[in-house]
């Protein structure tokens, strides 16, 4: 065969044009996309947080800040009810990946029980949200806002620093705040997805793409608390 | 929006071949979500306070066992594990900028932490 003969040849290599290289919809590709760009915002906020608190000297200990169990106990509970939030969280992340299995097998009955099973871990973990801000509230802080010194003095193990206070209160409120409305954003756009799955919208389409699509998104929040949870928390 | 995905359905049927998670997978990824999160619960309550691990190392800890879920979360339920290498290359490697911002910015707050006097 001569090297002339070989150029036409007809390439079939995934990159040769003709075909989609990644074999993902459109609408994936775009979901993926976006993600990576709000993973770019939520790491800014994250980093930020983590350089505060290695500039100070004495900061906030996270086990005597979150100690309460909000209706149960004001004190001695250090991470039971955020450890109650992030169970809720996986929890409602693995009802979204079951209904995305559902959809494979196009079962609507099943798409809808998960979906709706998703939504309601949704709204439990904004309530519980709800709850933990009203009791921070309680305490004293809030955006720009922190505690009196006496308070203060049982939530540092070290030297009391109200620049530190300051700088923790601002930076909880926006990151789970940012978060937290992304947690509810989500669970509006699972409502919608419920809805279009009811009337058979997906059914007549033929595909359940658009509940993998929304998955993403909520498995993307969840993955989002994995880190709020471990720097807010845990260090 | 629905027109727009109409034109689409035939991809939809050419991604159902390679299909998702099994329900036994799902259950398994969970339970190592459930797993690493207890042993974080443990190492903050019991190993830190009780002195068996020192607080740096702890959270060098944290941070590992954190990756750990991430890399759960992104590979199954997110299903980037089977997705082609071109994607998982794409939305990974822009993370390297992020390693950057920590590093500079965690040389920044080192900075501060020497040079700022305390309030």
């Amino acid at each position: 065969m001569s090297s002339l003969s070989q150029l036409d040849q007809v390439k079939t290599t995934p990159w040769s044009g003709g075909r989609s290289p990644w074999s993902v919809e459109y609408g994936k590709i775009m979901m993926w996309f976006f993600l990576v760009s709000d993973a770019f915002t939520f790491s800014s906020l994250l980093v930020y947080y983590g350089a505060q608190r290695f500039s100070k000297l004495t900061w906030p200990d996270p086990d005597l800040v979150f100690q309460s169990i909000p209706g149960i106990t004001d004190s001695g509970a250090p991470l039971v009810f955020v450890g109650l939030m992030t169970f809720i969280l996986i929890m409602s992340s693995v009802t979204m990946v079951l209904a995305v299995e559902a959809g494979h097998r196009r079962s609507k009955k099943e798409v809808i029980w998960w979906m709706v099973a998703t939504i309601i871990g949704g709204f439990m973990f904004l309530g519980c949200q709800a709850a933990e801000w009203t009791h921070l509230f309680h305490e004293g802080f809030g955006w720009g806002k922190i505690p009196p010194m006496e308070t203060l003095h049982h939530l540092f193990t070290g030297e009391v620093s109200t620049v530190s206070a300051l700088q923790f209160s601002n930076l909880f409120f926006t990151i789970t705040g940012f978060h937290g409305f992304h947690v509810f954003s989500g669970v509006i756009i699972n409502i919608i997805i419920l809805c279009m799955t009811i009337n058979g919208t997906f059914e007549k389409r033929g595909h359940y793409l658009m509940v993998e699509k929304v998955g993403l998104y909520w498995h993307f929040v969840d993955l989002v608390w994995v880190f709020v949870f471990t720097f807010f928390y845990l260090v | 929006m629905s027109e727009l995905h109409t034109d689409h359905a035939h991809d939809g049927h050419a991604h159902d071949e390679h299909a998702g998670l099994s329900k036994k997978k799902i259950w398994q990824v969970f339970f190592i979500l459930l797993g690493i999160t207890v042993v974080e619960f443990i190492i903050a309550l019991w190993a830190i306070p009780g002195g068996h691990m020192p607080q740096h190392i702890g959270n060098y800890v944290y941070i590992a066992l954190t990756l750990y879920k991430a890399f759960y979360i992104v590979a199954y339920f997110m299903h980037l594990k089977f997705e082609k290498v071109g994607l998982q290359v794409t939305v990974s490697i822009v993370f390297i900028f992020i390693l950057y911002f920590i590093v500079l910015m965690l040389i920044e707050g080192g900075y501060l932490h020497l040079h700022m006097p305390l309030v």
